[in-house]
C-alpha cells in the first residue's frame, strides 16, 4: 500500500499531483496526489463531506482546483473550462440526476454528441445535406447508446418521466455519448435495489471493454470492491489510504474513518 | 406541399396542433388581401397596411422568442435592436447623411439593408452580450433593460447625427428592380424597371415573405444541433456545460440571431413608415413583444406567432376602438343617456377610454390565469405546468431514502 505519490506510470490517463481546493478556510480537498490508470477501474471513496464530489468538479473544470496540477493524457487542465474539459475526452455523471428534464430521452443523448458534431450555423439554418447526414449519425448513435444502456424502450419519453434507475443510466449514456476516453461516475449505484447493482456493475463492465476508463465514486462497498482495480480513500480532504481493494479493507486507518475510532 | 398536407393529416392532425396552425397562418395570409378588400368594400390599403405593421410585430416576436424561448435568457431591452434596425436603414437609404458632419448621401436598396442591418444589429447583439451574458438571469434582465434605455436616448442626443426627436423622415421607398404590370393592377401588360413599392399590399407580400424564410430558418435552428444547446442552457447550464457546450458561446449566438431579427424588422418598419423617430422604440415595445412571446407559448414558433397577432390585434386594434364600440353599443341598446356626461361620469365612450390598459392588464391575467403555458405552448412548457408533482415526489422519496 502507499499512501504518497507512486512512480509515475506511462499508462497513467489522469493523474492528480498535490491538488488542494479550499472554500475561504474550509479545505475540501487538501494535498491530494493519485493516478488513475487507463484502462482500470478505479474508485474513489470516502464518509460523506470527505471532498470526493469537489474533486470530480476540480477534474472537470466545474470548480477548478486553488492548486496544484491535474494532467490528462499528457495535458495539463486544471482551469480549463468544463466544455473544453468534455472535449478534450472527460465526462461525467451527477450525485443528483442533472438530466434535461423536459428533452426526450433521446435529445439528452444528443447534447452529449454536441461536441462531437461539426455543422456550423449556415448547415443548421439552411439544413444542407451534410447536415441531415450528421443529424442522422448522431441519432442513430443516441439510439445505439440507450440500448447499450438498455433504456431503449424510452427512446422518445421525456427524461424526468423516466424510472429512477432509467434516469441514472441515461446520464451515463448522455456522458458516453461526448466519446469520452474517462469516464467519471458520481455515485451511480446510489438508491439502486441489489438487483439494479449488479446490472450497474455489469454495464461498467460493458463500459470498460469499450476502451473507456471509469473513475466512480460510491458508498456501497460491494460495488466498489466488486469492480475496482484500484481504490482511493478520502477523509476530510485527505487522502488516507491508496491501493487495491484488498489492502485498502485492511487499512486501520479506514476502518478508523468509517467505523470510528476503537476503543 | 400537397405531400406535407397528407403526411400531417395522417398523423393525425390533433396529436400535432402547431401543424394545424402553420396550416391555417399561411391560408390567412394567403387570404387576407382578398378577405380585407371583401370587408372593405374594396379599399383595402387601410387593413393591409395593419396588416403589415402586425407582421414586424410577429418578426420581433420571433427573434425574441429565440432569445427567450429557446435560451431562456431574459431580454429586457429587445426594442433597442429594433431601433439599431430602422436607424441603419435611416441612415443608409435616404438623403438624411447630407445633414450629418459626413455631407454626403447613401441610397443602398432595401434588399441590401436587409441583409446589412441585420449584420449591424447582430453585432450590437454580440457586443452588449459579450460582457453580460456570464450573468444569469435576473442580473441579464436588468443590463439588457438599460441598454433598451440607453440606445433610444443616444438616437435621441447626439442630434447632429440623427436629427435627435425629430427623427429622420423621407427614407427611400423599396423599389424592385424589374417588375411586371399587367391587367391585376390595371395596367396593360409591361415590365417595369426600378418599381417603387408604395402599394400597402406590396409590403404585405414583402412581410409574408420575410416571414417565411425566418420561420423556416428558425425552425432548423431549433432542431439543430444549437437548438439543442439552447433547450439545455435553459434547462441546466452546469449540466450542459459538463457535456461540452460552450454556454457562453451558444448564449453569445442566441443574442446575436434574436438581434439579427429585430434588426431585420426595423429595416421593414423604417421603410415601410419612411419615418424613425426615437419615440418608436421605448420600453413599452420591449415589453410588448416579451407578452406576445409568452402569452403566445415561449418557444414554440407558431405559439408566439399566434400570441404576437392576438395581442396586436388588442392593442393597435381592439383598445383604440373601444370608446366608439361602447358607445354604438349603448346606443343600439337603447342606453342613450349612458352616453352622455353626467356629474363625476364622463360619458361611457370616455369611461371606456381611460379603462384601456386596465383592460388589457385583466386580459393579460386573465389569460395567465387560464392558460399559464401560453396559447399554443411548447411540449416542453406544457408538461412543465401541467404534469402534476406526482413524479417528482417519487424521484424525492427514493432520494431521501439512499441519503
Amino acid at each position: 500500500m502507499q499512501t504518497a505519490s507512486g512512480p509515475a506510470s506511462d499508462a497513467a490517463i489522469l493523474r492528480l499531483d498535490h491538488v488542494t481546493k479550499r472554500f475561504g478556510g474550509l479545505v475540501a480537498v487538501n494535498d491530494v496526489t493519485f493516478d488513475v490508470r487507463k484502462g482500470e477501474v478505479f474508485a474513489l471513496i470516502g464518509p460523506n463531506g470527505a471532498g470526493k464530489t469537489t474533486l470530480f468538479n476540480g477534474v472537470t473544470g466545474l470548480i477548478p482546483p486553488t492548486s496544484g496540477s491535474v494532467v490528462f493524457e499528457g495535458r495539463e487542465i486544471a482551469g480549463t473550462k468544463p466544455f473544453k474539459v468534455a472535449e478534450l475526452g472527460i465526462a461525467r455523471t451527477f450525485q443528483n440526476i442533472r438530466l434535461f428534464e423536459y428533452m426526450s430521452a433521446v435529445e439528452n443523448i444528443l447534447v452529449g454528441e454536441h461536441c462531437r458534431m461539426h455543422a456550423k450555423l449556415w448547415d443548421s439554418l439552411f439544413k444542407l445535406p451534410r447536415e441531415r447526414r450528421e443529424e442522422k449519425e448522431v441519432t442513430d448513435h443516441a439510439m445505439e447508446l440507450l440500448r447499450f444502456v438498455g433504456i431503449e424502450r424510452w427512446a422518445h419519453s421525456y427524461a424526468r418521466n423516466l424510472p429512477y434507475g432509467g434516469q441514472r443510466r441515461l446520464e451515463i449514456a448522455r456522458a458516453l455519448a461526448t466519446r469520452p476516453r474517462l469516464l467519471l461516475l458520481d455515485e451511480p449505484a446510489a438508491g439502486f435495489t441489489p438487483q439494479e447493482k449488479v446490472e450497474l456493475m455489469r454495464l461498467v463492465g460493458k463500459i470498460l471493454d469499450s476502451g473507456v476508463t471509469v473513475f466512480l465514486i460510491e458508498h456501497d462497498m460491494k460495488v466498489v470492491m466488486g469492480i475496482s482495480k484500484r481504490i482511493v480513500v478520502l477523509d476530510h480532504g485527505e487522502m488516507i489510504a491508496h491501493g487495491t481493494p484488498e489492502e485498502v479493507r485492511r487499512n486501520p486507518r479506514v476502518i478508523e474513518a468509517y467505523l470510528g475510532k476503537q476503543h | 406541399m400537397i405531400g406535407w398536407f397528407r403526411r400531417v393529416w395522417e398523423n393525425d392532425p390533433r396529436k400535432d396542433p402547431n401543424a394545424v396552425v402553420y396550416f391555417l397562418l399561411a391560408i390567412f395570409a394567403v387570404l387576407f388581401p382578398l378577405f380585407a378588400s371583401v370587408v372593405t368594400g374594396g379599399s383595402p390599403n387601410f387593413l393591409l397596411s395593419v396588416a403589415g405593421d402586425a407582421g414586424v410585430y410577429v418578426l420581433l416576436t420571433l427573434g425574441l422568442n429565440v432569445v427567450v424561448g429557446m435560451a431562456g435568457l431574459l431580454d429586457l431591452g429587445y426594442a433597442a435592436f429594433f431601433a439599431i434596425g430602422a436607424y441603419t436603414y435611416a441612415f443608409i437609404a435616404s438623403d438624411h447623411l447630407a445633414v450629418t458632419p459626413l455631407q454626403t448621401t447613401l441610397h443602398v436598396p432595401f434588399w441590401i439593408v436587409l441583409l446589412i442591418a441585420l449584420f449591424v444589429a447582430a453585432s450590437f447583439g454580440v457586443i452588449l452580450g459579450a460582457p453580460t451574458l456570464r450573468l444569469r438571469g435576473d442580473y441579464l434582465a436588468i443590463v439588457t433593460l438599460g441598454f433598451g434605455e440607453i440606445v433610444p436616448r443616444v438616437f435621441k442626443n447626439t442630434s447632429t447625427w440623427t436629427s435627435g426627436v425629430n427623427g429622420i423622415s423621407a427614407l427611400d421607398t423599396p423599389e424592385l428592380p424589374i417588375w411586371f404590370k399587367g391587367p391585376w393592377s390595371g395596367d396593360p401588360l409591361a415590365v417595369v424597371q426600378n418599381f417603387k413599392i408604395f402599394d400597402p399590399l406590396g409590403y404585405y407580400v414583402i412581410m409574408v415573405v420575410l416571414l417565411v424564410i425566418c420561420v423556416v430558418l428558425v425552425r432548423n435552428l431549433q432542431n439543430s444541433r444549437m437548438g439543442r444547446a439552447w433547450a439545455a442552457i435553459r434547462e441546466d447550464e452546469v449540466a450542459a456545460a459538463a457535456m461540452g457546450v460552450n454556454t457562453v458561446q451558444a448564449k453569445l449566438l442566441a443574442f446575436a440571431i434574436g438581434a439579427a431579427f429585430s434588426g431585420f424588422a426595423g429595416t421593414f418598419y423604417g421603410a415601410k413608415l419612411s419615418l424613425v423617430s426615437p419615440e418608436n422604440f421605448g420600453f413599452s415595445v420591449s415589453i410588448t413583444v416579451l407578452v406576445m412571446v409568452v402569452l403566445g407559448g415561449m418557444g414554440n414558433i407558431p405559439g408566439v406567432m399566434l400570441g404576437s397577432l392576438l395581442i396586436y390585434l388588442v392593442i393597435f386594434m381592439v383598445l383604440p376602438s373601444l370608446p366608439d364600440t361602447v358607445t354604438s353599443i349603448a346606443n343600439a341598446i337603447g342606453l342613450t343617456g349612458l352616453t352622455q356626461a353626467s356629474g363625476d361620469f364622463p360619458g361611457i365612450g370616455e369611461f371606456a377610454a381611460r379603462l384601456k390598459f386596465l383592460i388589457f392588464g385583466l386580459i393579460l391575467v386573465l389569460v395567465m390565469l387560464l392558460r399559464p403555458q401560453g396559447l399554443l405552448p411548447s411540449r416542453e412548457r406544457e408538461q412543465e405546468l401541467t404534469k402534476g408533482t406526482h413524479d417528482d415526489t417519487i424521484i424525492e422519496d427514493v432520494q431521501a431514502e439512499t441519503g
